[in-house]
C-alpha cells in the first residue's frame, strides 16, 4: 500500500486492513519508533475537529515526524478564496503526506487526484472517515483476538451513521453475523443489506433494544440525533429507547465489548462506564496506534 | 436546381442522422457531441411533431460516423435517440444509444455538499443501475437517480 491514498475504507483490501491492525498492535507495544524522522506531514483541517486532529498529531509526534498545516479554514488561504486544488498542489510540494479534513463530500478523493503525495482522509463531510473504521477494527481485533466470525450488533442511527456503514463494509471481509437495532426511521439502508445478501452474510433487524444483545461479541453504539427526525414527536418517542444501561449487560457474554465513536450524548448511560465491558475510552486511545500504522504503511516505512 | 437545393437540406449523401431527440435537449446533444466545433455540414430541425415527445428534434451530420463510446454520451439527454447511418443516400445501419458505464462531465451531482458543486471539477459517475438510471458519484459516492438528473 506504499504510496496509496486512503480516502474510503474500500480502498484497502482485506490483507491491507490486517496489515494495519497488526502494525497498530506493534506500535502499541513499542510506541516510540522514530520512523517519520525527517518527514513532514501536512495536517489540513478545513473544518475544526479537535479530537481527530490531536489523535493524528500525537501519532505523527510519536513517530518523530514534523507537522505543518492549519486547524480550521479561517486561518488558511482558503478564506482568501484559494481553491482546494491550489492549496493541495502547494502543500503536497512541501510535505511527504497529507492528512485532511474537509466539510465537503468528495474533497479527499479529488485531492488525492491532484496531490503529488498520498492523502489520508480524516473525514469529508458526511461521506467517509476511514481512519475511524481502522481504529474500530483494531479495537475489535485487540479485544476479541480476531476479526473473524464475530457477532456484531450495531445500535442507534443506522441510516445516516457513516461509521456504521464503513464498519459494515470493512467487517464484511471477516465472515461476521450482524444484528441491526434501530428505530424504523433510522434503519440500515437497502444498499448495505443488498451488499450483505450478495456476499451471503447473515443479518437480523430489530426495532427493540432488549436481551437479544446476550449473543453479541461487539455492541457498537451510535448517537440518535434529533435533527434526523422529520417528526419531532418520533424523536421524543425513541430517544430514551436506544439507551444502554448497566443492568442490560447482566446476561451478556464475557468477551462482549461496547464501542462508540464518541462523543456520546445520552445513548450510553454513565453507569456503564465502570463496567469492564465498556471499551469506548480505550477505543479512542487506539486511534493513535491505528493512525501510526496507517501513516507508516502508506509511507512504506514498516511492515509486519 | 431547386431539386438539388432541397436535397442538400433534407438528406445527406454520407453521414449520420440522429432522430428522436426531445426538442428541449437538442442543444445539449449538439454540445455533448461537440458538433458546434466541427467543420462538417450539419442540418437540424427542431420543434417537429412527434409521437414520443411533445416536440422532437433531428440532427443530420454529413461525413461523420460516430464511435459507440462517443454517441452513447448523449444517452442521458436523449435516451430514445435513433441513429441512421447513411451511405450514398441509403440507410445502411440503424442504432440506438445505451448509457455508458462511466459518465464523465455531463451530469451534475445531486448532492449539494459534493465538492464537484463547489470547485471547477469534471463530474464522474459510474452507472450502478441501468434500468432505473442510478449514477454513483466518483467523488462524494452519493447516488443521482433519473428523477434528479440534471445535465450540465
Ligand atoms: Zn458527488
Amino acid at each position: 500500500m506504499k504510496g496509496k491514498s486512503l480516502v474510503s475504507i474500500t480502498d484497502f483490501s482485506k490483507e491491507e486492513i490486517l496489515q494495519i491492525v497488526k502494525l497498530a498492535a506493534d506500535f502499541e507495544a513499542n510506541p516510540n519508533q522514530p520512523l517519520l524522522k525527517n518527514k513532514v506531514v501536512a495536517s489540513l483541517f478545513f473544518e475544526p475537529s479537535t479530537r481527530t486532529r490531536l489523535s493524528f498529531e500525537t501519532a505523527i509526534n510519536r513517530l518523530g515526524g514534523s507537522v505543518i498545516g492549519f486547524t480550521d479554514s479561517s486561518s488558511s488561504s482558503t478564506t482568501k478564496g484559494e481553491s482546494l486544488k491550489d492549496t493541495i498542489k502547494m502543500v503536497s510540494n512541501y510535505a511527504d503526506l497529507v492528512v485532511m479534513r474537509h466539510p465537503l463530500e468528495g474533497a479527499a478523493r479529488y485531492s488525492s487526484e491532484e496531490s503529488a503525495v498520498p492523502i489520508i482522509n480524516a473525514g469529508d463531510g458526511a461521506n467517509q472517515h476511514p481512519t475511524q473504521t481502522l481504529l474500530d477494527l483494531y479495537s475489535i481485533y485487540k479485544t476479541q483476538g480476531t476479526l473473524e466470525n464475530l457477532n456484531i450488533f450495531l445500535v442507534g442511527d443506522l441510516k445516516y451513521g457513516r461509521t456504521v456503514h464503513s464498519l459494515l463494509m470493512a467487517m464484511s471481509h471477516f465472515n461476521p453475523v450482524f444484528n441491526f437495532i434501530s428505530p424504523d426511521e433510522l434503519k440500515m439502508p437497502d444498499e448495505y443489506k443488498l451488499f450483505l445478501d450478495e456476499l451471503g452474510i447473515k443479518y437480523y433487524e430489530h426495532s427493540e433494544f432488549t436481551d437479544i444483545i446476550s449473543a453479541a461479541d461487539i455492541l457498537y453504539m451510535t448517537r440518535v440525533q434529533r435533527e434526523r427526525f422529520s417528526d419531532p414527536i418520533e424523536y421524543e418517542k425513541v430517544k430514551n429507547v436506544y439507551v444502554l444501561r448497566n443492568a442490560m449487560l447482566d446476561n451478556t457474554k464475557d468477551n462482549l465489548r461496547i464501542l462508540h465513536p464518541l462523543p456520546r450524548v445520552n445513548e450510553i448511560h454513565t453507569d456503564v462506564d465502570e463496567n469492564p465491558k465498556a471499551y469506548y475510552f480505550q477505543q479512542a486511545q487506539n486511534g493513535v496506534y491505528a493512525r501510526m500504522a496507517i501513516m507508516a504503511s502508506i509511507l512504506g516505512l514498516k511492515e509486519v | 436546381m431547386s431539386n438539388t437545393k432541397e436535397l442538400k437540406v433534407s438528406a445527406i449523401k454520407n453521414g449520420t442522422v440522429i432522430d428522436h431527440i426531445s426538442a428541449d435537449h437538442l442543444f445539449k446533444v449538439i454540445s455533448i457531441l461537440g458538433l458546434d466545433k466541427i467543420q462538417n455540414q450539419i442540418t437540424f430541425g427542431t420543434n417537429l411533431e412527434s409521437h414520443k415527445f411533445a416536440q422532437k428534434a433531428i440532427v443530420k451530420v454529413a461525413d461523420k460516423f460516430f464511435e459507440d463510446d462517443e454517441i452513447n454520451k448523449i444517452s442521458l439527454v436523449a435516451p430514445y435517440a435513433k441513429l441512421n447511418i447513411i451511405k450514398d443516400y441509403e440507410v445502411v445501419e440503424k442504432k440506438s444509444v445505451t448509457i455508458p458505464d462511466e459518465v464523465v462531465g455531463i451530469v451534475k451531482c445531486v448532492n449539494p455538499k459534493c465538492i464537484t458543486n463547489h470547485e471547477a471539477i469534471t463530474t464522474r459517475f459510474s452507472l450502478v443501475d441501468k434500468k432505473e438510471v442510478a449514477l454513483k458519484c466518483h467523488y462524494c459516492e452519493k447516488i443521482t437517480t433519473e428523477e434528479h438528473l440534471e445535465i450540465l
